[in-house]
C-alpha cells in the first residue's frame, strides 16, 4: 500500500534514476552532434575527392564509434527501473510510453545493425555515395531516435492526447498526433538535439585545439575547427532560440517550474530577467519551504515580461500567486486544485467500489465521467494534487533550479563566443598564435557536458514533485519494494557506469593521442 | 551457381565477417566492453535485480490493474 511506502525508498529510487539518466546522457549528445559533423566532412570528401577529408572523417568516426559503442544500451537500464521501481507509474502511463519507445527501439535496432556497420566496415566495400548515404542516415536516424524518447518525456511534463480508463487504471492514447506534436515535445526535441550539436562541436574544436597546442595534425585541426565552428555557432544560436521558445511553453504549462527557474516569489508586471543573482534565505517561509531574497542581482529590465507574455508590461506570476492563487489573474490556488483532485479521486474510488460490488450501472455512469470534457478539464487534470496535504508541497527546489538554469544559459552564451573566436582566428590564420584560446577551447569540453547535464537538472528538478505533471506525484509512482534493494542497485550502477565512462575516456584518449595515422 | 537471394545473403555475411576480422584494436576493445556490458545488464541485473514488479506479483492484467487502482485510491498522505 502507498501509505506504507517510506520516504527513503522514494528518495533512493529518485537518486538511482537520476544517476543512471545523468550517466546515460554523458554518451548521447556527442552521438547526436558528431554524427552530423561526420556527415558534413564526408560530404566534402565525396564532392571534392580530397583524401585528406576522408582521413579527417575517419579520425572523428573512430571517436564517434567509441562513444557510440560504450553508450549503446545504457538507456535500457532506465526501462528496467520503470518496471521494478516505478510500477505504479509504468502502469498508469499505459501505452503512451510504450508506443514511442517501441518506435525508438525498432529504429535504433535497424540503424545500429545496418548503417553504422556500413559506416565502419564499408570503406572501399560500397560505393562512396552509398557510404555517404549511410553516414547521413546514421545522423538522421540517431536524432530521430532521440525524438521518440523526448516525446515520451514531454508527455510526462504536459500529458495530452490520452483518456484515463478507470477500469484498467491506465491512460490510453486517443491522439498520436497530439502526443507527438505536444508543444513541450517539439520544443524539447529541438532544444535537446541542438544542444547535442553544440556539445559535439565544442568537443571537435577542443580536441583540434589540443592538436594545435601539440603542433600536430595541423591540417586536420584547422579543417575540423572550421566545420565544427560553423556547425557549433549555428547550433548554439538555435539553442538560444529554442531555449527561448521552450521557456515560453514552460511558463504556460509548468508555471511553478518557470517561477522557480527565476526564483520569482511575487508576481509582477514589467518583470526583469535576472542574469546573475545570489539567493539568500529571507527568513520567510511558505509552509516548510524557504523563501529566498536575491542579492547581487543583475537584471535586464522588462525582459521576463516580454519573453513570457510578449508585452513589456505583461504580468508574470510568482510562486506566491501560483500557490495561494490570484483570482484577478485567473490563477487557481493549489488548495482549490487539491479539492478538485480529491473529487476526481473520489469518483475513481466510487468506481472501484462499484466494481467490487458488481454494480454495472454505477460503473458505467462513473466511467463516463472520465470521458466527459468538463470533468477532465476541471477535475481530473488536478488528480495528482489529491495526494498532497499542504499547498507548499508542490514547490520544487528553487536554488537548484535557479542556479542550474543560470549556469546552463551562461555557458550557452560562452559557447557562442567560443565559436565566433574559433572562426575569427581560423579566418585570420592566427589560431596557433593565440594559445590561450586553444587552451580555453580544450577546457570548454567538460563545460559542454556540464551545460548539457544542467539542462536536464533544470527540466527534472524543476518539475518536482511531479512524475507526471498534475496527475501523479513521484511518491505515488514508486513500487512497494525495499529501499535496501534500491540502494544495492544504486551502487551497482554507480560502479558499472563509472567503469564504462573510464573505459570510454581511456580508449578515446589513447586514440586521440594516436591521431589519424592508425 | 548461387541464386540471387543466396548471393545477397553471402555478400552480407562476408561484409560483416570481413569487417569484424579486420577490425582495429579499439574496435575489438569496445566490442569486448559491449559484450561484458550486455551480459551484466541482461543476464545479471535484469534477471536478479530488476524483475518487473507487476508481472512478478500478479498473473493477469486485470489483477495488475486492480492493484494499481487500489494504490491510486488508497489513503496516501506521505510526501517528500
Amino acid at each position: 500500500m502507498i501509505e506504507n511506502i517510506d520516504l527513503s525508498l522514494v528518495n533512493w529510487s529518485r537518486a538511482q534514476f537520476a544517476l543512471t539518466a545523468i550517466y546515460h546522457w554523458l554518451f548521447v549528445p556527442l552521438t547526436l552532434g558528431l554524427s552530423f559533423i561526420l556527415a558534413f566532412m564526408e560530404t566534402i570528401y565525396v564532392r571534392t575527392g580530397d583524401e585528406m577529408w576522408k582521413k579527417i572523417t575517419k579520425f572523428w568516426m573512430t571517436l564517434f564509434g567509441i562513444n557510440f559503442a560504450i553508450g549503446v544500451a545504457t538507456g535500457i537500464i532506465l526501462e528496467f527501473e520503470f518496471g521494478t521501481n516505478w510500477s505504479n507509474y509504468s502502469w498508469f502511463v499505459g501505452d503512451i510510453f510504450g508506443a514511442p519507445l517501441a518506435v525508438e527501439g525498432i529504429m535504433a535496432f535497424f540503424l545500429e545493425s545496418t548503417f553504422v556497420a556500413v559506416m565502419f566496415f564499408g570503406w572501399n566495400k560500397v560505393s562512396k555515395k552509398f557510404h555517404l548515404a549511410s553516414t547521413w542516415l546514421v545522423a538522421v536516424g540517431a536524432n530521430l531516435s532521440a525524438l521518440w524518447i523526448l516525446v515520451a518525456n514531454a508527455w510526462m511534463e504536459n500529458p495530452v492526447g490520452m483518456v484515463f480508463n478507470p477500469d484498467t487504471a491506465r491512460n490510453e492514447m486517443n491522439s498520436f498526433r497530439e502526443v507527438v506534436f505536444n508543444p513541450v515535445a517539439v520544443d524539447k526535441f529541438l532544444h535537446t538535439v541542438t544542444s547535442g550539436f553544440v556539445l559535439a562541436s565544442v568537443f571537435v574544436v577542443g580536441i583540434s585545439a589540443w592538436f594545435l597546442i601539440r603542433k600536430r595534425e595541423e591540417m586536420l585541426a584547422h579543417r575540423s575547427i572550421f566545420i565544427a565552428g560553423i556547425f557549433g555557432l549555428v547550433s548554439a544560436l538555435l539553442v538560444a532560440f529554442t531555449g527561448d521558445t521552450s521557456a515560453r511553453t514552460i511558463a504556460k504549462v509548468q508555471p511553478v517550474k518557470f517561477a522557480a527557474m527565476e526564483a520569482l516569489y511575487e508576481g509582477k508586471t514589467d518583470a526583469g530577467l535576472t542574469v546573475i543573482g545570489v539567493l539568500t534565505d529571507s527568513g520567510e517561509r511558505m509552509g516548510e519551504k524557504k523563501v529566498h531574497d536575491m542579492k547581487l542581482k543583475i537584471e535586464v529590465p522588462r525582459l521576463l515580461s516580454i519573453m513570457t507574455t510578449g508585452k513589456s508590461d505583461g504580468y508574470v506570476p510568482g510562486l506566491k500567486d501560483l500557490i495561494n492563487g490570484n483570482p484577478g489573474k485567473g490563477i487557481l490556488s493549489v488548495t482549490e486544485m487539491m479539492e478538485r483532485g480529491r473529487y476526481a479521486r473520489q469518483v475513481l474510488t466510487d468506481y472501484k467500489m462499484a466494481k467490487e460490488l458488481g454494480d454495472n450501472d454505477s460503473m458505467a455512469g462513473l466511467a463516463a465521467k472520465f470521458e466527459d470534457r468538463d470533468f477532465i478539464d476541471n477535475y481530473f487534470r488536478y488528480f495528482g494534487y489529491s495526494y498532497f496535504e499542504h499547498p507548499w508541497q508542490v514547490i520544487p527546489s528553487v536554488p537548484v533550479t535557479f542556479y542550474a538554469f543560470r549556469v546552463m544559459v551562461g555557458l550557452g552564451f560562452f559557447f557562442i563566443l567560443l565559436f565566433v573566436l574559433a572562426l575569427w582566428f581560423h579566418r585570420r590564420k592566427t589560431l596557433e598564435k593565440n594559445r590561450w584560446f586553444l587552451w580555453l577551447a580544450l577546457l570548454a569540453i567538460p563545460l559542454a557536458y556540464l551545460a548539457s547535464e544542467l539542462g536536464w537538472i533544470v527540466t527534472e528538478m524543476g518539475r518536482q514533485p511531479w512524475i507526471i505533471q498534475n496527475l501523479m506525484p513521484v511518491h505515488v509512482a514508486v513500487s512497494n519494494i525495499s529501499s535496501g534493494a534500491v540502494q544495492t542497485t544504486f551502487w551497482l550502477f554507480a560502479v558499472l557506469f563509472t567503469a564504462l565512462l573510464t573505459a570510454e575516456i581511456s580508449i578515446m584518449i589513447k586514440q586521440i593521442k594516436t591521431g589519424p595515422k592508425h | 551457381m548461387m541464386k540471387g537471394a543466396d548471393r545477397t545473403l553471402n555478400n552480407i555475411f562476408r561484409f560483416y565477417y570481413d569487417g569484424f576480422r579486420t577490425m582495429s584494436w579499439w574496435g575489438k576493445r569496445v566490442w569486448v566492453i559491449i559484450l561484458i556490458k550486455l551480459f551484466i545488464m541482461f543476464l545479471i541485473l535484469k534477471i536478479f535485480f530488476f524483475p518487473d514488479f507487476l508481472k512478478v506479483n500478479f498473473s493477469t492484467d486485470r489483477e495488475r490493474g486492480d492493484y494499481v487502482l487500489e494504490q491510486l485510491t488508497g489513503n496516501n498522505s506521505h510526501y517528500d
